[in-house]
C-alpha cells in the first residue's frame, strides 16, 4: 500500500459568482488504484472533475501530476497531462467505425502525405482492443455496438492518447449485469497495468466491491477519505448525508391487512418476447418490488399493465376490470414513472409547472380552457410535498438535478392521487438524499391505500422499500417472497440469478 | 446547495439573453420602423393608407403563419400551404362560376384545405413519414393539380359579397384583410396559450415520448395541427382571390417559406415545444414592413429580395439561444 501518488489536488477553490462551490478541496490518487468519488448532487464532485479535465479553471489551489505542477487551463492541457474522462453520455460518432472513432482527428497518415492510412489505423485499434482483452471488430460501426461496448471503445480511445488517469462518471448506469461485471474485469485489468481511475458512482455495493479508496464530498468540501476495506455502506451514507440523516433508507416493516382488496390482478400474462407466464396480485396499500436481470422483461410488464403493449395471452385486471388502453389505465388511476425520465418522463425545456400539469390537463380544463389558477395551486402543493428544489414553478426542468427531476415525474402523477403507481428504476442517477425522500413519499402514499409496483436493479433499494418481492426469471415469477423473510441482499441476489433458495421460497402469506 | 447556486447563476447569466431572444422580433420591428420613418417617412411610408397597405399585403402570410406556429410547435413542418391556398382559391371560384352561392363556395374551399391537411396528417402520423418530405411532395402535387384544373387559366370572381368579405372591402371601416388576420391571430393566441389542446401541442413538440407517457394522444394532436394548417391555407387562398377578384394557379407561391420565416423570427422553436403567436404576428408584420419600405425606397425587386433575406438571417442570428 505504499504506491506513489500520481495526482495531488490541494486547496482547490472554485466559485461561481459569489457562491463558493469548492472550498479548499483536497484529493489524492495513487498510481494504480481505483478511487471512488462520492457525494450527493451538488456536493461538488463534478466541478472538481471538470477542473481536473480542464473544462473549468480553478480559482486557487494546486494540482500536481507525477510530481509536476500542471496548469490544466483547457481540455487539451489536461489531455497532454494524461487525464481522460469517460463520459456518462458517450461522445462517439455512431456512424463511424470503432477504429475511426478511436483515432478521430489523430488518424495515422502515409508518411509525407495528408492521406489517412486506414490499414494502419485498424491495426493500431486492434492492438489496443486486444490489450484490453475485448473482442470488438475495429471495422464495426459504433452504432452496431451495445452501450457496454461503446464505453469500452471510449476507454480504448483514452488509452490511445496515453492517458494515465481515467475519470469514469457513473459508468454502469446503463449497463446490464453481465456488461457491468465485464467492465469491472476491465477496470481491474487497467489498474493492474498501472492506470489510475477516479470512479464516480451512486451505487454503494459496486463501490465496495471494486474500489480501493473512497473520498466523500459534501457541500464543496472533502468530508472523508478512507480505504474501502475499513468501510461499510452505512459509514459512507452517513458521511454523504451528515450524521443523523441516513435512517429513512432502512427498511420499515409495514403492515398490509391480509384482506385488503387486490388493486391489480395479473393472470397468466404472456408477451411476444421474454414473458412466458406471469401471475401476481398487488393489494391496496402494498408495495411490491419486482426484481430480475436487466432484459428479463420487467419494463415490458410495466408497459403492458399501463396499456402501452398488448399481451399475447392472459389478462390484467385493474380494480376488477381489464385494461383496454393507456387512456383507460390513466383514467382509472394508474400511473407509470418510466425508466428513462429524460426521454419518457419530462419535457426538459418546459417549466416544472407545465410538466406537473401535463398528465392532469383534463382535470384542469373547463370548457376547453386550462384553469391556470387551480393548476398552480396543485403545482405548488406538489413542489412543497415532495420537497422539489427549484427556484419556482417556472424554472425549466432541464436545470434541476437528477433527483429533483425524478421528483417532478413522480409528483406529476401523485397529483392525480393514483390507485396504482408503477415505478420503473425510480432512483437511477438520483443521489442518496433525494433517494430516501422518494422512498419516504412512496411509503406515505402507500399508507393511504395506494398500491405500488417498484421495478429496480438496485437490490438495496428493493430491500428498503418493498413489502413483498417478486423475482422474475425465465419469463416467470420464480419467487414470491415476503420482505421480512429475506435476511440479506445476497439471498435476493441468488434468487435473481436463478438459484433457488430454501429460505426464500416461502410464498406470500 | 451548489446545484441550486449554479442553477440560479446559470439562470441569472442567461436572463438578459433569454429576454433578448424573446423580444428580438419586436426590437427589429421597432428598428425597421424607425429606419423607414426617418428615411422615407415623407414619401408616404407613414401615411395611414400605406400602413393599412402593409397590413393588407401581410394578411395571408399572417393567417398561414398562425397555423404554422401550431405545426412547428408540435415538432412538424408544412410546406404544402402555398399550393393549398391556390387550390382553395380555385375551388372557391369554380363553385361560384358553376352558379352556386358564396357560402357554399367558401365551404368547398375549406373542405379542400382540410382534405390536404388530412392527407398530410395521415402520411405523417399513420404511415410515419417525416413531415418535411410528405409536405414537400404534397406542395408539388397540389401545385400541379392547381395548374391542371384550369390549364393555368385564371378564373375571375364577380360575386361582390365574397370579394368584399374576403379581401377587397372594409369591415367596420377597417380593411377586411386586416380584420381577418387580427381575428385569426387572436384566435390562435387564445387556443395555443389557454386551451388544453394548445398545451398538448407544445408538450408533443417538446418531447413526444414524455407527452405520450403522460396520456397525450400525440398522433391526434399532430393530425389536428395539419388540419388547422390546411384550413388556414384555404382561408388565405380565399383572401388572395377576394383581394384580386380572381383565382390563379400561382397564388401563394413562396408563401410557405415566408410563413415559416415569420414563425421562426417570432421566437417559435424550429424544433418544437416552444411557440408564440404574438411573435409570429410581429414576424409577419416585420417581413411585410421590410418589403413595403424597400419598395417605397425604390429598390429593384432583385435588391429587395437580397435585403429582405439578409435581414431575416440577421434577426434569427440575434434571437439565437446561446449555445451551451
Amino acid at each position: 500500500m505504499t504506491r506513489p501518488l500520481i495526482l495531488e489536488m490541494t486547496d482547490i477553490r472554485k466559485s461561481f459568482g459569489t457562491i463558493p462551490v469548492l472550498k479548499r478541496v483536497g484529493f489524492t490518487l495513487k498510481k494504480g488504484e481505483i478511487h471512488a468519488l462520492m457525494g450527493g448532487n451538488g456536493a461538488g464532485k463534478s466541478t472538481l472533475m471538470k477542473i481536473l479535465t480542464g473544462v473549468y479553471t480553478r480559482d486557487g489551489g494546486k494540482v500536481t501530476i507525477e510530481g509536476q505542477s500542471v496548469d490544466l487551463h483547457d481540455p487539451g492541457a489536461a489531455e497532454r497531462a494524461g487525464v481522460a474522462m469517460i463520459f456518462q453520455e458517450f461522445s462517439l460518432v455512431p456512424t463511424l467505425t470503432v477504429a475511426q472513432n478511436i483515432f478521430l482527428k489523430r488518424e495515422p497518415r502515409y508518411p509525407g502525405t495528408p492521406f489517412i492510412n486506414g490499414a494502419e489505423m485498424v491495426r493500431c485499434a486492434r492492438l489496443i482492443l486486444e490489450e484490453l482483452g475485448v473482442d470488438i471488430d475495429p471495422d464495426a460501426p459504433v452504432s452496431s455496438l451495445s452501450v457496454g461496448y461503446m464505453q469500452i471503445v471510449e476507454i480504448a480511445k483514452a488509452l490511445s492518447k496515453k492517458a494515465k488517469i481515467l475519470v469514469m462518471d457513473e459508468p454502469t448506469s446503463s449497463l446490464s449485469e453481465s456488461e457491468t461485471s465485464a467492465l469491472f474485469e476491465l477496470v481491474r485489468r487497467l489498474r493492474a497495468s498501472g492506470i489510475s481511475i477516479v470512479y464516480i458512482s451512486h451505487r454503494m455495493a459496486e463501490i465496495l466491491t471494486l474500489c480501493d479508496r473512497v473520498t466523500v464530498m459534501r457541500d464543496g468540501e472533502t468530508v472523508m477519505t478512507a480505504d474501502c476495506a475499513d468501510l461499510s455502506v452505512a459509514r459512507i451514507v452517513e458521511a454523504m448525508l451528515g450524521a443523523g440523516n441516513a435512517k429513512s433508507f432502512a427498511w420499515k416493516d409495514r403492515h398490509v391487512p391480509a384482506h385488503a382488496r387486490a388493486v391489480l390482478q395479473v393472470r397468466h400474462l404472456r408477451l411476444a418476447k421474454r414473458i412466458e407466464d406471469v401471475s401476481f396480485d398487488i393489494r391496496e396499500g402494498e408495495i411490491v418490488g419486482l426484481a430480475g436481470l436487466m432484459g428479463s422483461g420487467r419494463t415490458e410488464i410495466a408497459e403492458t399493465l399501463f396499456g402501452r403493449r398488448r399481451a399475447v395471452s392472459g389478462e390484467v385486471l385493474f380494480d376488477g376490470a381489464p385494461v383496454t388502453s393507456q387512456a383507460d389505465a390513466i383514467a382509472r388511476g394508474m400511473a407509470l414513472v418510466p425508466e428513462d425520465r429524460r426521454k419518457f418522463g419530462l419535457v426538459l425545456d418546459h417549466s416544472v409547472r407545465d410538466n406537473i400539469i401535463l398528465p392532469n390537463l383534463h382535470r384542469f380544463t373547463r370548457h376547453l380552457f386550462v384553469q391556470d389558477g387551480a393548476a398552480l395551486q396543485t403545482v405548488q402543493d406538489t413542489i412543497h410535498h415532495l420537497a422539489i428544489k427549484t427556484d419556482g414553478p417556472d424554472q425549466l426542468a432541464r436545470l434541476l438535478s437528477g433527483g429533483n427531476q425524478q421528483k417532478i415525474v413522480i409528483g406529476k402523477w401523485l397529483a392525480r392521487a393514483p390507485r396504482l403507481l408503477i415505478l420503473d428504476e425510480p432512483t437511477i442517477g438520483v443521489d442518496i438524499g433525494a433517494k430516501s425522500e422518494i422512498v419516504e413519499t412512496v411509503r406515505a402514499m402507500a399508507d393511504k391505500g395506494m398500491a405500488v409496483l417498484v421495478i429496480s436493479s438496485e437490490l438495496e433499494e428493493l430491500m428498503a422499500i418493498s413489502d413483498r418481492i417478486l423475482v422474475l426469471h425465465g419469463g416467470r415469477i420464480a419467487q414470491d417472497m415476503n420482505r421480512r423473510d429475506v435476511a440479506t441482499e445476497e439471498e435476493l441476489h441468488h434468487a435473481i440469478q436463478g438459484h433457488s433458495h430454501s429460505k426464500a421460497k416461502i410464498g406470500a402469506a | 446547495m451548489q446545484s441550486k447556486a449554479t442553477a440560479t447563476l446559470r439562470l441569472r447569466s442567461a436572463l438578459p439573453k433569454v429576454q433578448l431572444q424573446n423580444y428580438v422580433v419586436y426590437i427589429f420591428f421597432a428598428v425597421v420602423l424607425l429606419f423607414f420613418s426617418a428615411t422615407i417617412g415623407d414619401k408616404g411610408f407613414l401615411s395611414v393608407m400605406n400602413l393599412f397597405n402593409i397590413a393588407r399585403t401581410t394578411a395571408m402570410i399572417t393567417v398561414i403563419a398562425v397555423a404554422m406556429t401550431f405545426v412547428i410547435s408540435a415538432g412538424e413542418l408544412d410546406l404544402s400551404v402555398g399550393s393549398t391556398a391556390a387550390l382553395a382559391a380555385l375551388t372557391c371560384a369554380l363553385v361560384m362560376q358553376a352558379g352556386f352561392g358564396w357560402p357554399l363556395a367558401v365551404l368547398a374551399a375549406l373542405v379542400a384545405g382540410l382534405a390536404v391537411g388530412c392527407l398530410n396528417g395521415f402520411f405523417v402520423t399513420t404511415i410515419g413519414i417525416p413531415s418535411f418530405l410528405v409536405t414537400l411532395g404534397m406542395m408539388q402535387f397540389i401545385r400541379g393539380l392547381d395548374m391542371r384544373v384550369t390549364y393555368t387559366n385564371p378564373i375571375s370572381i364577380a360575386n361582390k359579397t365574397f370579394n368584399g368579405l374576403f379581401g377587397s372591402g372594409n369591415l367596420f371601416g377597417v380593411p377586411s384583410l386586416l380584420v381577418w388576420s387580427v381575428a385569426i391571430a387572436v384566435l390562435g393566441f387564445v387556443v395555443l396559450q389557454y386551451t388544453g389542446f394548445g398545451r398538448e401541442v407544445l408538450a408533443t413538440g417538446g418531447n413526444r415520448m414524455a407527452a405520450e407517457y403522460s396520456g397525450v394522444k400525440t398522433r391526434r394532436v399532430k393530425f389536428a395541427a395539419f388540419l388547422l394548417s390546411g384550413a388556414a391555407a384555404a382561408l388565405a387562398g380565399m383572401l388572395y382571390s377576394g383581394m384580386m377578384q380572381t383565382a390563379r394557379f400561382n397564388f401563394g407561391e413562396g408563401a410557405e417559406l415566408m410563413a415559416i420565416a415569420a414563425v421562426i423570427l417570432g421566437g417559435t422553436s424550429l424544433f418544437g415545444g416552444r411557440g408564440t403567436i404574438l411573435g409570429t404576428f410581429a414576424g409577419s408584420l416585420l417581413i411585410g414592413t421590410i418589403n413595403n419600405g424597400l419598395i417605397i425606397m425604390g429598390l429593384d425587386v432583385s435588391e429587395q429580395m437580397m435585403v429582405a433575406g439578409g435581414i431575416i438571417i440577421l434577426a434569427v442570428a440575434f434571437g439565437k439561444k446561446p449555445t451551451s
